[in-house]
């Protein structure tokens, strides 16, 4: 049984059901609010929401139950940096106890090692002596993934629309980037190599292989073999019908295999010649087969935004993703076929899948 | 002392309709609100105290800014603009 948490323009929907068949709505939070993104803790089994009030601003909440009472958390930039909180793109469990990072708009890392209870902003990023050139993408400057290392809790790879990919191997003392291979060709060719305006649309780390990184850009898909250093291009070259998508899945038992949605390009951001499709690739990007039983084949123009595809834990895998037509689409065989398992939704922003 | 009422969600929040807060000026005023009902902090104003774009406030009815100075019989009510919302 997997529970889903949908975050939508009108609320978290909380769905149960197995991945494959129909999930049914089981709760509602924030109901009229954007909630961009939601997670349930592992460790502690509470769940976190971002949330904006078209009023009241970001805020993220925890509960224990989502159909219960929730608590704001109060995350917010200190005073004395002038800035204010415009949207929490992602929380992700750090890899300590009670530790878990927030990536926000404008582009800041926060951190929390009380559960989740208070945040605090990670300076060392904030003042990052290059911040001045951070560009943002179409969605803002977004820090939107947070890939930290499997018992190394002092290594993260971050990335930020669009200012690229930040690594840190000593706990956020410091920071560097990891751009090397990434082409930007929204970018004139004299500019692409030294340019930190990369809009990375998210990045995936493969558990098991911690070294390999897998990444949406806005133009191309690309792995790193090196933590992040330097990545290698497996999008259109490697059989993928376009270069356009925002979400990357990863299975985090293979290190060798991730799935996609491609999106027709960034002026036409819906599913490709009005067919939805996940692209499978099993063999670290050399080669990508579509998977399309099950999903809408005709005239279907869904658009999968970055925080609304993800995967369990399971075996078979289980997939799930959400797009802005309402649709959640699962699959409980790793990607072969797939189901409608909700409909007439808001439009969906993330989905995070927890199976116990 | 001014009187500063509150619609939903902010009603919920502060546990209360109309909350009693002290100050000369409008800014005071939604100062002393979130020291009154800690619970909104950060809904009134951001965090560097401008109060939120979507917020409309108002002392005895007429729209209101920051500095306008409230007496200690006004009425400050804090209500969602028709600006905002999710689409």
């Amino acid at each position: 049984m997997t529970e889903l948490l949908v975050g939508t323009r009108k609320g978290l929907i909380v769905l149960e059901g197995e991945a494959g068949g129909e999930m049914k709505p089981v709760a509602r939070a924030f109901p009229g609010d954007e909630v961009h993104f939601a997670l349930r803790d592992p460790r502690s089994g509470r769940y976190f929401a971002s949330v904006s009030s078209g009023y009241y601003g970001p805020h993220v909440h925890v509960a224990d139950d989502p159909s219960g009472e929730w608590t704001d958390t109060g995350l917010a930039f200190p005073d004395d940096t002038g800035a204010t909180l415009e949207k929490v793109w992602v929380i992700e469990t750090g890899e300590e106890d009670g530790t878990l990072y927030a990536g926000v708009a404008p582009g800041a890392l926060f951190k929390s090692t009380d559960g989740g209870d208070s945040w605090e902003l990670v300076r060392s990023l904030w003042d990052h002596p290059t911040r001045p050139h951070w560009q943002p993408g179409g969605g803002g400057l977004c820090l939107h993934s947070i890939c930290t290392w499997p018992g190394e809790p002092d290594r993260l790879a971050l990335a930020v629309s669009a200012a690229g990919v930040w690594l840190t191997d000593d706990g956020a003392a410091t920071w560097r980037h990891g751009n090397k291979g990434i082409v930007p060709g929204y970018m004139p060719e004299e500019a692409r190599e030294d340019t930190i305006q990369l809009c990375i649309h998210n990045m995936q780390r493969a558990p098991l292989e911690p070294e390999t990184i897998y990444m949406q850009f806005h133009g191309g898909v690309y792995r790193s073999d090196d933590a992040g250093e330097s990545w290698s291009d497996i999008g259109i070259a490697s059989g993928l019908p376009v270069e356009f998508g925002f979400p990357i899945a990863i299975d985090p038992s293979d290190p060798d295999r991730a799935f996609i949605v491609p999106l027709t390009a960034d002026l036409d951001r819906v599913t490709h010649e009005g067919q939805v499709c996940v692209y499978e690739t099993r063999d670290r990007g050399a080669s990508w087969k579509a998977h399309a039983e099950g999903l809408p084949q005709e005239n279907a123009y869904l658009t999968v935004l970055r925080q609304a595809f993800t995967y369990d834990r399971n075996d078979p895998l289980g997939l799930y993703f959400g797009a802005t037509s309402g649709d959640v689409f699962t699959s409980g065989d790793g990607g072969r076929t797939w189901a409608q398992s909700a409909t007439f939704l808001p439009p969906v922003s993330s989905v995070r899948a927890f199976t116990g | 002392m001014p009187t500063v009422t509150l619609r939903s969600p902010l009603k919920q929040r502060a546990g209360r309709d109309s909350v009693e807060v002290a100050g000369a000026t409008l800014s005071d005023v939604v100062e002393g609100l979130e020291r009154v009902a800690p619970a909104l902090r950060g809904w009134v104003t951001d965090e560097q105290g401008r109060i939120r774009r979507h917020v409309n406030v108002f002392i005895n009815g007429e729209p209101a800014e920051p500095g306008d100075a409230v007496g200690p019989s006004d009425r400050v009510d804090i209500i969602h603009a028709i600006t905002g919302g999710e689409r």
